[in-house]
C-alpha cells in the first residue's frame, strides 16, 4: 500500500518536473517572492494532480497538466455585443494572458485601489500581502490544489483590487482570446475592507488554457457581488480557482454562466470565519460535444449562524459531460448553520453524462444542511403544452432549457444582470440551433 | 369547421385500439358536446387532434376547415386555429405565465406570416381579457400554472384561448375539479367567445357544464366512437338513466 502510494507521488512529481521545465518563477519585489516561493514549495510536495486523486476521478487532468497547450481556435462572435457591452463599468483587458493599456480604462475609482499584479510585484512590500496566495494556501486543507499553487507561483499579471468604499460602478475584467496556442496563468486578489462593496465581472476565454486564480478576503459586513461568464470557444481548456474568506456579517456572491469549452473545471473554496455571513454560489453550464465541465465546491462553515447555498445546473448532449463536486463542511461549533446545496442535469439525449458527489460532513448538532442532485431528460408534458399553443418544438426546447438554468440565474442579485444574462443564453440557444 | 370521418387510433406503445371508426362534423358557430363514460376515449380523441405523440391513426382522416390536420405537427395545428383546453394543464417551472402567453401568440401570428404583437399591446389586451376572468397580475407574473389552484389552472386555459382567438376550441373536461362558482366564471369565458366563424367541442362527463355552456348537438361516445347525436335533451337523458341505456338502444 505505502509503495503503491510513493509511486503514485513519484509520477505527479515527474509530471510536475515536465512542467516546470517549461516555467519560470517570475522576479520581484520581497512580499511577492516570499509567497511565490512558498507556492512553488507546496507544488513540489503535492506534485500536479492525477486520475486517481480523490477529486480528480471524474475529470481528467492531462490536459491541464501538460507542458504545453492543446491549440483551440478562436470562436467566431460574429457581430454579437460582448457580454456586459452596455454596463458602465471599468474595463480592464487581457489578451492571450497579457494585459492591454490601449483597451483597458484609467484604472481610477473612489473608494477602489487598483493595481496591476506586474507592477505591485515590483514593489518591497504591499498591502495584498496578507491576502496573495494565503487564501489559496487555505483552500490546501483538507483538499490539496496543485494547479492553484502553480498559479501563485507563476503568475506574472492579474489585478490586485481593494476596496474601501461602495464602489460606484463595476469592474469588469475581461479575458480576450486571439491566439490558437497561448496559455495564460494569471491571479487576481480582491480585499474588501469593513462595510465596502463591489461587484466583479469577468468574462471570456482568456487564451486556449486558461490558468486563474481569484483570491477574495471580505471583511466583516462587506458584500462582493461576482458575476462571469465564460469564453464560447470550443476547444479551449481552463481550470479556474476561487478561494473566498468571509467575515461576519459579510455577503458572497457568484454566479457563472459557462457555454462550450472542452475542458472547464471550476474550484470553489468559501471558508465562512464571521458570524451571521452569507455565501452563494451558482453556476449554469450548456454544453454539447467535446465538452466537459466540472464544478467542484468547498463550503466550510466555521461560524454561527452561516447560510449557504450551492446551485448548480447543466444542460448536456451529444456526448457532453458534465460533473460536480460539491461538500458542505460544518465545523464544531457553527451552530444553527443553514447549508444547502444543488446540482442538477438537465441531459438532452442518451449521449449525455452527468457525474455528482454531493458531500456533507457535520460536526455540530443544531444545523439544517441537505443537498439534492438530479438527472433527468425534458419534459414530454411540458414540450407538448407548449407546442399545442403554438410555439414550435426548437423555441420550446430552449424556453425549457432556460426555464431549468432559471434558478441558478436566480442567484445573482442585480436584476439587469439577471435579465442580460438570461437573454444572452437565449440568443445563443437561439444561434445554435442556427 | 372541423371534420372527422372513420378515425381509428391506437396506442403506439400497445397494440390497444381506442378509437374504432369515430366520425363527427362540428360546423362553424356551433358548440358540440361530447359525453361518454370513462374509458370511451374522449381524451384521446382531444389528443390525437391537437398532435400529442404516441398514438396512431391506423385509419380515417380529420380536418380543419378541410386542411388534414393529422399531417401537421401540434404547433402547425395550432396556428392553423385548433386550441386544445387541457384537462390538466401542465406546471411549468421557470417559464413566466406572461412570457410563455406572449411567446404563443407571436409564434403563432409569426407561422401565419402576421405581424407580431408589440410589448404593450400585448400587455394592454392581456389586462383586459384577465381581468375579465379574474385574474390578477400575480397570476400573470408567476411560472406557468405552478402554484395555481384548480379552478385558476382551468381560467387561464380560458385566458389562452381568449389570446391566442382560436378557430376551433376543444375543452377536454374542463368542468373536472371545478366548484359551481369557478364553472360559472369559466362557462362565462367560453360563451364570450361563441361566435358565427367560431366551433367548439366540448367533452364532459356531467350535464351540468353544458346547463352553462349549452350545446347545440350532444354526441355520446362510447368504446371509440359516436353511439348516438341528439339535441340538449340527450344530456338529460343521460343524466338521468346513466350510460348504460344509451348504449344498450345504440
Amino acid at each position: 500500500m505505502a509503495v503503491a502510494k510513493e509511486k503514485l507521488l513519484a509520477r505527479k512529481r515527474d509530471a510536475l518536473a515536465e512542467r516546470l521545465g517549461a516555467l519560470t518563477l517570475p522576479e520581484g519585489g520581497a512580499w511577492i517572492t516570499e509567497a511565490r516561493k512558498s507556492a512553488l514549495g507546496r507544488l513540489e510536495a503535492m506534485g500536479l494532480p492525477a486520475p486517481r486523486d480523490e477529486y480528480w476521478r471524474f475529470t481528467k487532468p492531462d490536459l491541464l497538466n501538460a507542458p504545453k497547450p492543446a491549440p483551440a481556435a478562436v470562436f467566431d462572435h460574429g457581430d454579437e455585443m460582448p457580454v456586459f457591452g452596455e454596463v458602465d463599468r471599468i474595463k480592464i483587458v487581457f489578451v492571450d494572458g497579457v494585459f492591454d493599456a490601449a483597451q483597458s480604462d484609467d484604472l481610477t475609482l473612489a473608494g477602489v485601489e487598483i493595481d496591476r499584479l506586474a507592477e505591485a510585484a515590483k514593489a518591497d512590500i504591499h498591502w495584498a500581502k496578507g491576502v496573495f496566495g494565503t487564501v489559496e494556501l487555505a483552500s490546501q486543507t483538507p483538499v490539496e490544489r496543485p494547479l492553484a499553487a502553480l498559479n501563485t507561483a507563476f503568475a506574472t499579471d492579474g489585478v490586485l483590487i481593494r476596496v474601501t468604499g461602495k464602489a460606484a460602478k463595476p469592474i469588469s475584467l475581461i479575458y480576450k482570446h486571439e491566439d490558437d496556442c497561448s496559455d495564460a496563468i494569471l491571479h487576481n486578489v480582491v480585499k474588501l475592507e469593513p462595510g465596502a462593496e463591489l461587484t466583479l465581472l469577468e468574462n471570456g476565454p482568456a487564451a486556449a488554457r486558461f490558468n486563474k486564480c481569484l483570491e477574495v478576503d471580505i471583511a466583516d459586513g462587506a458584500r462582493f457581488h461576482h458575476i462571469r461568464a465564460q469564453g464560447r470557444d470550443h476547444e479551449r481548456q481552463a481550470v479556474t480557482g476561487m478561494f473566498v474568506r468571509q467575515g461576519a456579517e459579510s455577503l458572497f456572491k457568484s454566479f457563472t454562466l459557462t457555454a462550450n469549452g472542452r475542458l472547464t473545471r471550476n474550484e470553489s473554496f468559501i471558508e465562512m470565519k464571521g458570524a451571521n455571513a452569507s455565501a452563494h454560489i451558482a453556476g449554469a453550464a450548456l454544453g454539447h460535444g467535446d465538452f466537459h465541465h466540472d464544478d467542484t465546491v468547498f463550503i466550510t462553515h466555521d461560524a454561527e449562524n452561516c447560510e449557504s447555498r450551492q446551485v448548480f445546473k447543466k444542460v448536456l448532449q451529444k456526448g457532453a459531460v458534465g460533473a460536480f463536486q460539491g461538500k458542505i463542511l460544518v465545523k464544531r461549533g457553527a451552530q444553527k448553520t443553514d447549508g444547502y446545496q444543488k446540482s442538477q442535469s438537465l441531459l438532452l439525449d442518451d449521449e449525455a453524462q452527468f457525474l455528482a458527489k454531493p458531500e456533507l460532513e457535520i460536526y455540530a448538532d443544531d444545523v439544517a444542511c441537505s443537498h439534492g442532485s438530479t438527472s433527468g431528460a425534458i419534459d414530454e408534458d411540458m414540450l407538448f403544452y407548449l407546442r399545442a399553443r403554438g410555439v414550435d418544438k426548437g423555441t420550446a426546447m430552449d424556453l425549457l432549457v432556460i426555464a431549468f438554468v432559471a434558478e441558478a440565474i436566480e442567484e445573482i442579485e442585480d436584476e439587469s444582470f439577471r435579465e442580460e444574462i438570461t437573454e444572452r443564453l437565449e440568443s445563443w440557444l437561439l444561434r445554435r440551433r442556427g | 369547421m372541423l371534420k372527422i370521418e372513420n378515425l381509428h387510433v391506437k396506442l403506439e406503445e400497445e397494440d390497444k385500439q381506442i378509437l374504432k371508426g369515430l366520425s363527427l362534423e362540428v360546423p362553424a358557430g356551433e358548440v358540440h358536446a361530447i359525453m361518454g363514460p370513462n374509458g370511451s376515449g374522449k381524451s384521446t380523441l382531444s389528443y390525437v387532434l391537437s398532435g400529442k405523440d404516441g398514438y396512431e391513426v391506423t385509419d380515417g382522416t380529420a380536418t380543419l376547415e378541410g386542411n388534414d390536420l393529422l399531417d401537421l405537427e401540434a404547433e402547425e395545428r395550432a396556428a392553423a386555429g385548433l386550441f386544445l383546453a387541457f384537462q390538466y394543464p401542465v406546471e411549468i417551472p421557470g417559464v413566466g405565465n406572461m412570457t410563455f402567453l406572449r411567446t404563443a401568440v407571436n409564434a403563432q401570428r409569426k407561422a401565419r406570416g402576421e405581424e407580431e404583437m408589440s410589448a404593450a399591446e400585448f400587455l394592454k389586451v392581456i389586462r383586459a381579457k384577465a381581468k375579465d376572468l379574474k385574474i390578477d397580475a400575480d397570476m400573470l407574473k408567476r411560472p406557468v400554472n405552478v402554484g395555481f389552484s384548480g379552478g385558476e389552472k382551468k381560467r387561464n386555459e380560458i385566458l389562452q384561448m381568449a389570446m391566442l382567438e382560436p378557430k376551433m376550441c376543444i375543452l377536454d373536461e374542463t368542468d373536472s375539479g371545478l366548484d359551481v362558482d369557478a364553472m360559472k366564471l369559466v362557462s362565462d369565458g367560453v360563451n364570450a367567445l361563441r361566435d358565427p366563424n367560431r366551433a367548439f367541442l366540448v367533452i364532459t362527463h356531467y350535464q351540468r357544464l353544458l346547463d352553462h355552456i349549452v350545446p347545440d348537438v350532444v354526441h355520446i361516445m362510447a368504446g371509440g366512437k359516436i353511439v348516438k347525436s341528439g339535441g340538449p335533451e340527450l344530456a338529460l337523458e343521460v343524466e338521468k338513466n346513466g350510460y348504460a341505456d344509451l348504449m344498450e338502444s345504440a
